[in-house]
Order: C-alpha cells, then sequence, then structure tokens
C-alpha cells in the first residue's frame, strides 16, 4: 500500500519493474519495429480478406468463406502477439492458459449454437421458411 | 505451531511465498498479476461477444422478407472503419510505449492521436446504423437486422467506453505523472484497446466480408 503512491520513474527494484517499464535489453528502436512489423502484417492479411471478398471467383467457390475466416484468425494471432505481448515465456503461461480454455468456451458457444440450430431447422423448418408456408 | 500461525501473517515477505507455493522466487510481480486479472476479463468479455456472434450465424438468414446483408451493407465504409481501428491499435501500441519510456509528450500525442481515430470510427458506424434506420432496416425490421445491431452496437458500446477511459488516462497522467498506480491503469486501458480491434477482424470478416458474399458461395 506504501509503496502504491510512489513516484517510481527509474526507481524500480530488481524484477519488480512498473507496468509497461522498458524491458531492459531491447531498445526502443527495436519495440518501434516490433510494432511496425505488426502493424504491416495485419494491413496484409486485411487486405487479403477484403480482396478475396471482392473478388470472390478468383478462388474455389466454396473455399472462400473458409479462406475469409482463416485470414481473421490469422490476423488475431497477429494481434495477440504483436500488440497484447502474449508470448511463450513464463511470465505468460497464466495467460496462455486462460486464453486456451477461452477458445474452448468460444468454439463450444458458436460450433455448437450452429450445429444445434441447423439441426432443428432440419426437423421442424426455420422460421421463415415456416413464415411462407403461412402465406 | 507458533511459527506456523506467524508464517501466515498477511505483509510478511517469506509468508507469501509459503502460502502461495512460489518457493524463491517470490510471488509474481505486481504488473504481471494486473495484467493476468484483466486479462480473465477481457476473456469473459470475448465469450459474451460469442454469443453475439452465434445468434448473428443462427439468425443471418432470417430476414423475414427484408433487405438481406448483401443488400445492406457497403464494404467501403466497412474497409474505412477497419483502417481507422488498425491505425489507433498501432498508434495505441506507440502510448504504451511512450509510457515505458516515460516521455510524457508522446504519450499524450499517442494518446490523443488514438482518441481521435476511435472517435472517428464511432462517427463512420454512427452514419451507417443511421443510415440503415432511415431506409427502413433499423434493428426491429427483422431477426437478422436484431442481431446485427445487437453484435456490431456492441463492439461500438465498447469502443465508447474506451474512449471515456483513454480521455481519463489523458487527465492522469500530467496530474499523476508516471505513478506506478497510474501506469497499471494504462496497462490496462490498453489491453482493452487491443482487444476490441481482436473483436473487429472478427466483426468485419464474418458479419461484413462473409455476409456480402453471393448466395451460392455461403456455406
Amino acid at each position: 500500500m506504501s509503496d502504491q503512491g510512489k513516484y517510481d520513474a527509474g526507481s524500480n527494484v530488481g524484477e519488480d519493474r512498473s507496468a509497461g517499464e522498458a524491458e531492459p535489453g531491447v531498445t526502443l528502436g527495436q519495440e518501434v519495429r516490433a510494432n511496425l512489423l505488426g502493424l504491416a502484417l495485419a494491413i496484409g492479411l486485411t487486405a487479403a480478406s477484403f480482396w478475396i471478398a471482392t473478388m470472390p471467383h478468383l478462388i474455389y467457390g466454396p473455399g472462400v468463406a473458409m479462406a475469409l475466416l482463416v485470414l481473421a484468425v490469422a490476423q488475431m494471432g497477429i494481434h495477440l502477439v504483436f500488440f497484447l505481448h502474449i508470448t511463450t515465456s513464463p511470465d505468460n503461461a497464466n495467460n496462455v492458459l486462460a486464453l486456451a480454455f477461452g477458445v474452448l468456451i468460444v468454439a463450444l458457444i458458436v460450433f455448437g449454437s450452429i450445429w444445434v440450430m441447423t439441426h432443428m431447422n432440419h426437423n421442424i423448418g426455420s422460421m421463415s421458411e415456416w413464415m411462407r408456408k403461412q402465406q | 505451531m507458533n511459527s506456523a500461525v506467524a508464517s501466515l501473517e498477511p505483509g510478511s515477505e517469506e509468508s507469501e511465498s509459503a502460502v502461495t507455493g512460489h518457493g524463491a522466487g517470490g510471488p509474481a510481480p505486481k504488473r504481471i498479476v494486473v495484467g493476468y486479472g484483466f486479462w480473465i476479463f477481457l476473456i469473459s468479455d470475448v465469450v459474451m461477444f460469442s454469443t453475439l456472434f452465434a445468434s448473428y450465424a443462427v439468425l443471418f438468414k432470417e430476414t423475414a422478407g427484408g433487405p438481406s446483408a448483401r443488400e445492406l451493407f457497403d464494404l467501403r465504409n466497412t474497409a474505412a472503419e477497419t483502417a481507422l481501428l488498425l491505425a489507433s491499435t498501432f498508434t495505441c501500441a506507440m502510448a504504451s510505449l511512450a509510457v515505458a519510456h516515460r516521455n510524457m509528450k508522446w504519450t499524450q500525442l499517442s494518446l490523443l492521436v488514438t482518441g481521435l481515430l476511435g472517435a472517428a470510427f464511432l462517427t463512420l458506424e454512427w452514419r451507417e446504423f443511421a443510415g440503415l434506420v432511415a431506409r427502413g432496416a433499423g434493428p426491429t425490421r427483422s431477426a437478422f437486422l436484431s442481431s446485427f445491431f445487437t453484435l456490431v452496437g456492441c463492439h461500438g458500446a465498447h469502443v465508447t467506453a474506451g474512449i471515456l477511459w483513454l480521455g481519463t488516462m489523458m487527465a492522469q497522467f500530467p496530474a499523476k505523472g508516471f505513478r506506478r498506480d497510474i501506469c497499471h491503469r494504462f496497462l490496462c486501458f490498453s489491453l482493452f484497446w487491443h482487444a476490441l480491434d481482436i473483436i473487429w477482424v472478427a466483426i468485419f470478416s464474418l458479419v461484413y466480408l462473409v455476409g456480402t458474399l453471393p448466395s451460392e458461395l455461403l456455406p
């Protein structure tokens, strides 16, 4: 508690650097270059997504939606590594485990919902079909 | 017996490592613990967004005779929004570097640019929503549009909250300096802002780009 209020610029002891304090052994130039690399990769993947979506006939038709999904997941990985600094270092082990569990839950919710609902639509017909029959 | 009780006394250095089993290294530094706690919150936020994505995917074809995604969405607007948010994520990373190097001028400048890019993003999103409502394609038109406005609007609400938080940080850095607690707060803000861009990647890819594919190419 007593530490909290201290103005601690340049007075960090040992391991306990303050949040976002410059990492030892990494120059500012290297950090800026890493961010620029992350930005360039994200721009490249975004451009590829828009290019495929606006000219879908260029690649195998049924693969278009899958290609967009893969590009999106790749770009999320770029953001996680370059901007959220999720790495394989021991400092990050807990973050990676929490992320893995989060991905599991997200996959269960999204694919589970789609799976269950398409089967319901097959068995009882979707709402829009039902409304067409009413007219 | 007595020493075991004494070692559970809060505040003494040894007691913490004995209780948490961290051994010689001691407990993790505060910046790691703060980042981890906020990371757990962000993942719970992502799980909430996943339910909205699931609703959108399930309700995508339920247009109730109204306009479909392909008829409504303007990909040029989506591209501009994407560019603004991606640029703001980069300037936010620059702000993190400026904070790490304790440079007030660059911290404030990159935070200001981040906020302006975020505000420009919200302006474009607001114009898009207003345009849809004016064309009779508001959230009440169909289940598809309800799920669209909920998902994309929830992301917009997060960006709005992020801009308010950003303004708070811009006021607190000059007022309180690069104090340890303020820097931890900023660490959480930067994680929040970068996570919003990850959500937007999913939105522009799956809602806008997959959504506007010709119907024979949809899965």
